[in-house]
């Protein structure tokens, strides 16, 4: 593929005229992706595109055309030639953008990542095995996702990444699951096996009967991919300067009106420790690392070009969304094997699930538990609990009533594909939470 | 481009038990002025093609860009690989297939052409729209866009059948967020106003007259107080309906979470397939029809992507549950009768149980009739948030505009209202449904589901309901 894209590059600089610059976001991807329920085999499909976002600027006024390519030399020069014209046409009717910022520093970069990946059978079979016996509906997706820019001043950044996600749930009835994943860049079955294994192991105590608990404030544990969905609707509008400027942000309490979080929570936006490119849209390079909350406290924010060109800020990497890629939290010093111990009596939450927001500027967020969550007493699980929706503040959750952060972090790859393969991921820990209210 | 891959499949085309090819060709354009700037004209041209192969009890799809000679019959080969795979190991009462032989076109009403607007044209309604939305130094965000959708799809079935589908889709929108004092309220136009058809879909959402009112009600809500807290009669909008209807009827039905396809991502459901026919889902005045017949709602076609037929059908019939929205494939696994809607988001995805038009049936009386039947209660429009458990049962709904009801009057605006219920006990509490004449039709395409994932376009037409006794709050 990187061939393709160099030849790719190459035909739209070829095709430019006069003082034309552009910039040439590829993206290809070759997926398995084989879909499973009740332990058999749902849907199993490939999918191979290449798409090309080609953007061209003429001074100040710019247009963008994403466009799909067959992977053929010949051919995709003839489509970036109807492109390139129909974009001609476009900028000179265009009006100028006054918030037009693209990389003026030559960065070249190039990763590749990730080794074997298995067959479409030796998925079927692992799955399949795995879930003999047993209720398991889940998806596997994998195989080489490729990201490339160029531009007209000869900028080349490459990212080649061979992942795989395997994400399934055991179900033990009704509404009652054991959700896993197992993710990564080098496929071993029998690492798939063990993982698989575990899960099923748990399985036991969800078919116990269930508890119904009232509606209330209950001390409550939350698994990194619970707390996960959390930081995701942080992530949603929260980090990015413009959402701050713009007063958006579910943040607004912190930066207007003197707030904080708990001093144990720290974010970072990770890129060298996340799996993302480390380049962006208009052929910026992400530094290592960008701090948005310090012991607490707001720091900074996620800065597109754009938003750096109407703010007056320097940008620092962003992409046009400021959604965070690679967010990571700090960790604690409450060992993950203490969890239930510290917990006591309360709610063991396994998975958080649709989550919104109640009263954005007032940091409120709803949601509600999904899978596996467990009435807890005296340290030991006693039941599973039937779902309930939580309603509170993060300045409650990731403030007041923060007690502890476990030591231990878990590394989530995102298993999204909504425009393709997602290659964002998360590092984070559990939390203990003194009260969480739950309305329902 | 459609005739000659056409010819290069029938050319190709396998000896297995059968094979389709779906090509779509997608061109869209999204215009976006912000805060007064213009942000760069962005289009796409999506254009691809997927095979399935169903052979000897195994199913196999391959999607592919390249649509030439090499990477078609790439595409076939691959296929056959999957379904060899997947026989005998496929769930239970998967389906032989069905081939269709007709050759019927489609095409969506498009009454005033939106590519023959000018660029230049467009662009000036959006910077015009957006100068008029900054009526106060409090309005801290502003923008309009419109973005369109022209699709082509060809759906070929080796055995001879040729289903030709092209639809134009339009969605125009506003948004202005006033902020002061540790406060942001936000207004929108349009998020659930994405229709089919061209420039007269903008006099049909009434987009000329909106930006003053979006951003007057902005303001307006950043100085009225939080929405009143306890059980009490609401009266929902159209666009708040959408959302309802959306949530806790349409998702409930989809047979494949019935059948738990959907368990590991967008959930299961409350409803099990022996509640067909019995079960008293609202009260009488509730009626949802399935219903591909609107011509200007988004989800409005002749077929479905797996070849069937799309009829209008009641999935509840005055209160109680008919039939599930399921495509042929979930219903000869689960031996109930169903409808035409195995979807796909685009070329590269399998068509799966989707949502499509989800009507609710109008009854009689307008606005204030329904208003003036609550003594004290909430008038709401307009979503702004949505979370539901993934058996669709507990709720909880927010909207972004609402204004307080006392002794059957509209009284002053109230901000940050929600309301949260389960969804049968909800629709049990149905007092009242508007009448045709405040019937609207909405859409939108941010329906996610599926793995992998897929955002279709779903339509929902509705008139404004009266619910009793419901659990409402504001603000933090």
């Amino acid at each position: 593929m990187r061939d393709h894209f160099e030849a790719v590059a190459g035909a739209i600089g070829e095709l430019r005229q006069g003082g034309e610059d552009f910039l040439a976001n590829y993206r290809a991807e070759d997926s398995t992706f084989i879909r499973f329920n009740k332990s058999a085999v749902r849907q199993p499909g490939q999918v191979r595109e290449i798409e090309l976002g080609l953007s061209l600027i003429d001074g100040r006024r710019i247009a963008e055309e994403t466009l799909s390519l067959s992977g053929g030399v010949d051919e995709d020069r003839g489509r970036i030639a109807r492109a390139m014209a129909s974009l001609r046409e476009v900028v000179a009717v265009s009006p100028e953008d006054p918030y037009l910022l693209v990389s003026e520093t030559l960065a070249n970069s190039e990763r590749t990542i990730g080794e074997a990946l298995p067959e479409a059978g030796d998925v079927i079979d692992a799955v399949t095995e795995a879930g003999k016996g047993r209720d398991l509906v889940g998806f596997y997706a994998g195989g080489p996702v490729f990201t490339g820019f160029a531009n007209g001043r000869g900028q080349r950044n490459w990212d080649e990444a061979r992942s795989f996600n395997a994400d399934w749930s055991f179900y033990a009835g009704g509404d009652k699951a054991i959700k896993t994943s197992h993710a990564g860049f080098a496929w071993n079955r029998s690492a798939f096996t063990g993982a698989a294994a575990d899960a099923a192991s748990r399985l036991d105590i969800l078919t116990r009967p269930p508890r119904t608990v009232p509606p209330g404030e209950y001390r409550a544990y939350l698994t990194p991919a619970a707390l996960n969905e959390i930081l995701g609707m942080l992530s949603w509008g929260g980090f990015g300067l413009a959402a701050h400027r713009t007063r958006a942000t579910i943040f607004l309490r912190m930066i207007e009106g003197g707030a904080q979080l708990n001093e144990r929570v720290t974010l970072t936006e990770a890129t060298a420790a996340g799996s993302a490119p480390s380049f962006q849209r208009e052929g910026f390079l992400k530094p290592e690392a960008v701090t948005l909350i310090e012991r607490g406290a707001y720091r900074d924010c996620l800065v597109s070009p754009r938003s750096a060109a109407e703010y007056g800020a320097a940008t620092n990497g962003a992409s046009g969304s400021e959604y965070p890629a690679s967010l990571d939290m700090a960790a604690g010093e409450l060992p993950m094997a203490d969890a239930l111990k510290a917990l006591g009596t309360g709610v063991y939450v396994s998975n958080l699930w649709y989550l919104n927001f109640s009263d954005r500027s007032g940091g409120r967020l709803t949601g509600m538990t999904r899978f596996a969550t467990f009435w807890v007493e005296n340290g030991e699980i006693v039941a599973p609990l039937n779902v309930m929706r939580f309603d509170d503040t993060i300045y409650r959750m990731l403030g007041s009533q923060l007690e502890a952060l476990t030591e231990e972090r878990a590394l989530l790859l995102d298993p999204g594909t909504y425009d393709g393969r997602n290659l964002d991921s998360v590092r984070l820990p559990g939390a203990l939470l003194a009260g969480l209210r739950f309305t329902l | 481009m459609f005739e000659e891959i056409e010819r290069r499949f029938r050319r190709l085309a396998p000896a297995v038990d059968h094979c389709t090819l779906r090509i779509e060709r997608r061109r869209e354009e999204k215009l976006t002025v912000e805060r007064d700037a213009p942000g760069p004209r962005r289009a796409l041209e999506s254009v691809g093609g997927m095979v399935t192969v169903r052979h000897q009890g195994g199913l196999g799809y391959a999607a592919t860009s390249d649509c030439g000679e090499s990477g078609l019959a790439d595409a076939i080969a691959r296929a056959i690989d999957l379904a060899a795979l997947s026989a005998n190991r496929m769930v239970p009462g998967f389906p032989g297939p069905v081939p269709f032989t007709v050759d019927e076109t489609y095409t969506g009403p498009q009454a005033q052409p939106w590519a023959v607007v000018p660029l230049a044209d467009r662009l000036t309604m959006l910077a015009d729209a957006s100068k008029r939305l900054r009526i106060d130094e409090r309005i801290a965000d502003w923008g309009a866009a419109f973005w369109s959708i022209d699709k082509e799809q060809w759906f070929l079935d080796a055995a001879g059948g040729r289903i030709v589908q092209r639809f134009h889709y339009l969605q125009p929108t506003l948004w202005a967020s006033a902020s002061a004092q540790g406060e942001t309220q936000r207004r929108t136009f349009g998020d659930a106003g994405m229709r089919v058809g061209g420039a007269e879909v903008l006099d049909q959402l009434g987009f000329a007259t909106a930006p003053e009112r979006v951003a007057h009600e902005a303001i307006e809500l950043l100085e009225a107080p939080n929405c009143p807290e306890g059980a009490m009669d609401i009266v929902l909008a159209p666009d708040q309906m959408v959302l309802q209807i959306h949530e806790s009827i349409g998702h409930p039905l989809e047979l494949d979470r019935i059948l738990g396809d959907e368990r590991n991502y967008a959930g299961t459901s409350f409803v099990t397939p022996d509640m067909f026919g019995t079960f008293r889902y609202g009260s009488d005045l509730l009626n949802i029809t399935f219903d591909p017949g609107v011509a200007e709602e988004v989800a409005s076609y002749a077929y479905d992507d797996e070849g069937t037929k799309a009829t209008r059908e009641y999935l509840i019939k005055d209160g109680i549950l008919m039939r599930p929205l399921g495509g042929a494939t979930s219903q000869a696994r689960a031996k109930l009768p169903g409808v035409a809607n195995e979807r796909a988001c685009s070329w590269n995805r399998p068509p799966i149980d989707r949502m499509s038009n989800i009507n609710l049936e109008p009854g009689e009386g307008s606005l204030a009739d329904l208003v003036g039947k609550v003594e004290r209660g909430v008038y709401m429009e307009s979503n702004r948030s949505w979370s539901i458990d993934d058996s669709r049962n507990k709720f909880q709904f927010g909207c972004e505009y609402a204004r307080s009801i006392k002794d059957g009057e509209l009284g002053g605006v109230v901000r940050n209202p929600n309301y949260r219920g389960i969804s049968s006990g909800f629709w049990r509490s149905l007092k009242g449904v508007g009448g045709a004449d405040v019937f609207a039709v909405a859409g939108t395409p941010y329906c996610g589901k599926g793995e992998p994932n897929q955002a279709v376009k779903v339509g929902h037409a509705t008139p404004p309901c009266l619910f009793g006794g419901v659990d409402v709050f504001g603000g933090a």
